[in-house]
């Protein structure tokens, strides 16, 4: 055994240690393991009483136990009585233990709570720390629960030591990482916010990570640490190395803490105090100009503290988007890192000028780079460098580089690495597409793509290309002869023959003249495929032919030849063989009217937003963890279409899922579709003669109500779960709600589908539903403009207690939206209690390279949750009666703002959701109205009574509801309807 | 920061320490996962990939990795050097550190370590300060005990 025991030498721990490192095998290392399991269980079960030192020594064993991957269900007990022995050792043993092995049995949970109070209260600071040490690295609820109002006290208590507010400031900001509910704001907020000041580095390093987060959902709160963070890095960076003594990291003074605090100021935006901005904008220059002096030391430690330091002011500067000149010398400096023979700086410099392609004020800068990154992308020999040459290739391309840049790409996909050929091809796609002048350049990057890289080409990927074609009739022509030709090469990929089938089957004949490419020369290529493909890609052929009898007569008699096979009738799959009767019926019994009918060439696709560009979001959207994705998939971007998704803002557009020869028909995944649509295509021929329409599939409308029909009882949100919670507001931070904010929700207060807002950027449009206490909300975001909006990220947030009130869901959207396209986003929403305020809604987006930034108050108010309940006159009064207490009842006399038309005010009342009730009010000119307020938790009942008076255009409005600030903020909200 | 882990050339894991809630079969999921792409990296490769959400950075010394898992927003040149820092200080404690003092004194390093980081943050960068923090500790001890095995 070596001797390498330090501090008390738990000799019996080494030996077993030095024991299991001896065994041979796993079977032997788990024999001895259940050797010491039952050793050590008889010694606790024992009738002799352990000393400390034997407790703490088996525990620790078991702890070592637990660590090498063996379950450990014993010996919490012990731990816990460890954690109060006044040793010190055997507390640390204990606490160690039960910060690995937390146990959720409620009664350890309950002595471990008791000791840890013990401990804070001990006044002993090594007690203290180690009692915060636990709760910081367990952070459950129950500690939070437990100790979260007591820790800012010691955090700012005068005489605690510095290492217990060191531990006590990252204790916190655990416990409000996992539950910031638990965490109460007050006098103490500002306390901290001065602890930036703190004479002990140490001290400023712990608070600077807890004020981060705090800030984060209270901007307001910490406004004032901008000033101190900036004097406080302003003094860092402008000391001399050996300053700082212990916190001079490789001649750097105190790089960790200079992170943290270009960090905190990255919460918020540029500083308004103009002495404070200059203050700023000094320490950033001088960051950016020690990068060019030579370095104190050769050691990679300290260039690498320093560039960090640097990377973390460039993205301060990135941040605040505001300074062309910062801006461009970041570039600049990014650009000298592009050659640098550091890996890891090569790495973060494509990574960084990733950001910084798309600030208007430094994107042609980052152009200039793009020779290099070419180079980078060909020969890094890292495939994550590669790869972060490819996304910055990608992120600088515009209109001028567009050809360079995506030929360089494909010729990249040819050796590129298997893990990242997918994403390469989608990046192609989408910049072939957006950037495409001449749309013949597109068909052929599109079917170069499917040559190269054929596996890798989605589905998304060759439906675009099939959308684009058939949209444009001015590339048709060029599509259809340029997949003639592709088809000619003799092992040609299976999405080169869909792509091929279908686009010969619509535009075949703009080719027809050319006797190479003649109808028969046509079909027997694509027929000559046909028995190497799958069962999906013949089934598009199938249809490809039907076509074909359509568009050349001539080729029908051997079309109806190949239909009528056996291999084809008879064919073991039940899709094909349908097909194949079908079409044979159709092609001998229809007229040729009728057949021009069926078989017309298919309608222009609905422009929207590329669904490859969804689907590139969907494998590197914020967040999106790609192993976590696997297999969920956004409901609203339904297969069915063809990668055209529906969105309910088009109601109109008959989805293309009906489309009987659409490329989508046939694939296994939907089955069903096709040979329903296929017998409906029929019965119609021959009923009605001409007049077959695609039939509609479901509306996305109807498909949106039905979504809330089966609410399951239990948990109403669990089918729609998302990992994003809408609760957390994310790492940005959120303004005030915009002037007009009330003004716009009050819209809504008794309509649920509108317009909430528009400028000349954005528009956002809200359609909603309510069942009892739960709602769905779709918000349709369009980018009035021609440019793409960039990180847009619209989040929902809770302020104050709401979020115990109102649970609201959100899915994320992609993160571009591009000119002129709409996105759309999903809110499920679940009243859990009655509320007064709104959610906010918090839009952010770069638009040409500026940020974007809009709070609204979302259109949820109290009253959506309102169920309308019908009652008699009698029974009205009854309850009118017992609702009589002063707090219950709340009046408003107000102006009339609106001509008051009975009709009008009716509807109000209806949409504001309660039931009317006629012949209740002796006076006819009076509205009386009932309804329940359903929440997760409690039901208020509501009635309410609108007088108005014509002479004198005045209201006066009563409510009484069964709760006080119910009535008020019903009567508050109503009031302003009229 | 969302977990650090320590392991060997060889995969085995040395120390793990984990700053988000996750369950013991996520934990041992995700260990297997990282510790297995990590040791399939060549030498020259850069310190940083991309994985799952998170960024990992991670650096080998002799026989060992290290290897933290940061948040997007997070330093990946920092997190190098909270590596490095954290190797120092094993190093002044142990006195030239090297893979059996972890195994040996595994409780030490999880010490040492809730000294440097605590809740996945950056407690106390001064050697000093941490190293000071665990000697006391290690007066306060007792000195002998009678062997009981």
């Amino acid at each position: 055994m070596p001797a390498v025991s330090k501090g008390d030498g738990m000799r019996g721990l080494a030996v077993f240690i030095s024991d299991i490192r001896n065994c041979k095998s796993k079977e032997a290392e788990i024999k001895r393991i259940n050797k010491e399991l039952a050793n050590i269980r008889s010694k606790f079960k024992g009738d002799k009483a352990l000393d400390g030192y034997s407790k703490k020594k088996y525990v620790c064993k078991l702890l070592f136990i637990f660590l090498l991957g063996h379950d450990i269900d014993f010996g919490h007990m012990e731990a816990v009585n460890l954690l109060s022995s006044n040793k010190y050792t055997e507390k640390q043993i204990g606490y160690l233990f039960i910060s690995v092995l937390v146990n959720s049995n409620s009664e350890l949970i309950r002595l471990i709570n008791n000791a840890i109070k013990n401990d804070l209260a001990s006044r002993n600071p090594t007690f203290m720390c180690l009692a915060l040490h636990c709760i910081a690295n367990v952070g459950s609820r129950e500690m939070g629960e437990a100790f979260a109002a007591d820790i800012p006290r010691i955090l700012v208590a005068g005489d605690s030591m510095d290492s217990v507010k060191q531990s006590a400031a990252l204790c916190l900001l655990r416990l409000y990482k996992a539950s910031p509910d638990l965490v109460p704001m007050g006098e103490w907020t500002a306390r901290v916010v001065h602890l930036l000041n703190d004479q002990h580095m140490g001290v400023v390093t712990a608070a600077v990570s807890l004020i981060t987060c705090l800030c984060k959902k209270n901007p307001d709160d910490f406004k004032t640490c901008i000033s101190l963070a900036v004097s406080r890095l302003s003094r860092i960076v402008s000391s001399a190395s050996t300053d700082l003594q212990d916190y001079t990291y490789y001649f750097v003074p105190a790089p960790w803490l200079s992170v943290k605090l270009l960090r905190l100021l990255q919460c918020y935006p540029p500083p308004e105090d103009a002495a404070v901005k200059g203050r700023l904008v000094e320490c950033l220059e001088t960051v950016l100009n020690k990068a060019q002096e030579p370095p104190k030391s050769k050691k990679v430690q300290h260039s690498n503290a320093k560039n960090a330091i640097l990377f973390e002011t460039i993205s301060l500067i990135i941040h605040y988007d505001s300074e062309p000149n910062l801006l461009v010398r970041a570039c600049n400096q990014l650009g000298q890192f592009l050659q640098h023979r550091e890996t890891n700086l090569r790495y973060l410099a494509l990574e960084s000028m990733c950001t910084l392609a798309s600030s208007e004020f430094s994107h042609e800068a980052v152009k200039t780079h793009i020779d290099t990154v070419i180079n980078a992308l060909k020969t890094e020999r890292d495939v994550s460098v590669r790869q972060r040459a490819a996304d910055l290739l990608y992120a600088m391309c515009d209109r001028s580089n567009a050809k360079q840049i995506v030929s360089e790409m494909l010729r990249y996909l040819e050796t590129a690495d298997y893990a990242i050929r997918e994403e390469i091809v989608l990046k192609v796609a989408i910049l072939a597409e957006k950037y495409a002048v001449d749309y013949s350049w597109y068909v052929d990057t599109i079917l170069n793509l499917i040559r190269i890289a054929g596996d890798y080409v989605s589905e998304e990927v060759w439906y675009r290309v099939l959308q684009i074609v058939t949209n444009r009739d001015d590339v048709q022509g060029y599509a259809a002869k340029t997949v003639f030709e592709a088809l000619q090469a003799p092992a040609c990929h299976e999405n080169m023959v869909k792509v091929g089938g279908y686009i010969l089957g619509e535009f075949g004949n703009l080719i027809a003249g050319d006797p190479r490419s003649s109808p028969p020369v046509q079909f027997s290529l694509l027929h000559s495929k046909f028995h190497l493909c799958s069962v999906a890609t013949r089934a598009l052929l199938l249809s490809t032919y039907i076509k074909f009898i359509n568009l050349f007569p001539e080729t029908k008699a051997t079309i109806q030849g190949v239909l009528r096979a056996g291999s084809q009738l008879r064919n073991a799959d039940v899709e094909l063989q349908q097909r194949a009767v079908e079409y044979l019926t159709l092609s001998s019994v229809a007229s040729t009217d009728v057949l021009a009918t069926v078989l017309e060439e298919m309608p222009p696709f609905p422009e929207r937003e590329s669904s490859i560009l969804a689907k590139l979001k969907r494998k590197k959207g914020p967040g999106a963890g790609s192993a976590l994705d696997d297999g969920r998939r956004d409901p609203s971007s339904n297969d069915i279409n063809g990668g055209v998704e529906p969105t309910p803002s088009t109601v109109s557009t008959p989805s293309p899922s009906a489309d009987l020869l659409g490329p989508r028909a046939a694939p296994p995944p939907a089955p069903p579709a096709a040979p329903a649509g296929a017998g409906n295509l029929l019965v119609d021929v021959f009923s009605d003669g001409p007049a077959a329409q695609p039939s509609l599939g479901p509306t996305p409308e109807e498909a949106f109500l039905s979504f809330l029909e089966p609410p399951a009882p239990e948990s109403p949100m669990a089918l729609l779960a998302d990992p994003a919670p809408a609760a957390d507001p994310g790492p940005e931070d959120i303004g005030p709600p915009i002037p007009e904010a009330d003004e716009l929700l009050n819209k809504f207060v008794c309509k649920n589908n509108g317009v909430l807002f528009e400028n000349q950027l954005l528009q956002i449009g809200v359609k909603s539903e309510f069942r009892q206490n739960l709602g769905r909300m779709y918000l349709f975001y369009g980018n009035k403009t021609s440019v793409q909006f960039q990180n847009f990220s619209p989040a929902v947030v809770h302020p104050g207690d709401l979020q115990t009130q109102l649970a609201v869901q959100t899915k994320r959207v992609a993160a571009q939206v591009d000119g002129g396209a709409q996105v759309q986003q999903v809110l499920n929403i679940e009243c859990l209690r009655d509320f007064l305020t709104p959610p906010l809604l918090s839009v952010r987006f770069r638009y040409g390279g500026a940020p974007q930034s809009l709070t609204l108050k979302l259109p949820v108010t109290i009253n959506k949750f309102f169920q309308p309940t019908e009652m008699a006159a009698q029974d009205f009064f009854q309850r009118w009666k017992q609702l009589s207490l002063p707090q219950q009842e709340a009046q408003k006399i107000f102006k009339a703002n609106h001509p008051m038309d009975a009709e009008v005010t009716k509807a109000k009342l209806l949409g504001f959701g309660s039931a009317l009730l006629d012949n209740v009010d002796p006076n006819p000119e009076n509205f009386v109205g009932a309804g329940i307020i359903q929440t997760k938790a409690l039901q208020v009942g509501c009635l309410l009574r609108l007088e108005p008076n014509a002479q004198a255009q005045m209201y006066r409005l009563t409510l009484r509801t069964s709760k006080e600030p119910v009535s008020r903020h019903l009567c508050e909200l109503l009031a302003q309807q009229f | 920061m969302q977990f650090m882990l320590l392991f060997s050339r060889q995969g085995k894991l040395r120390l793990q320490k984990w700053y988000v809630p996750l369950s013991d079969k996520e934990k041992k999921k995700i260990t297997r996962e990282l510790v297995q792409t990590v040791l399939a990296r060549k030498p020259k490769m850069c310190s940083f990939l991309e994985w799952r959400d998170l960024k990992i950075v991670y650096k080998r010394y002799a026989s060992l990795y290290f290897c933290c898992a940061i948040e997007d927003q997070d330093n990946e040149l920092i997190t190098l050097e909270i590596i490095h820092r954290y190797v120092e200080l094993l190093d002044k404690y142990f006195g030239s550190v090297c893979e059996l003092d972890i195994i040996f004194n595994f409780e030490k390093a999880y010490f040492i370590l809730d000294e440097f980081l605590l809740g996945g943050e950056v407690q106390e960068t001064s050697k000093k300060n941490v190293l000071k923090a665990i000697e006391q500790a290690d007066l306060l001890q007792e000195v002998s005990y009678p062997s009981l095995d």
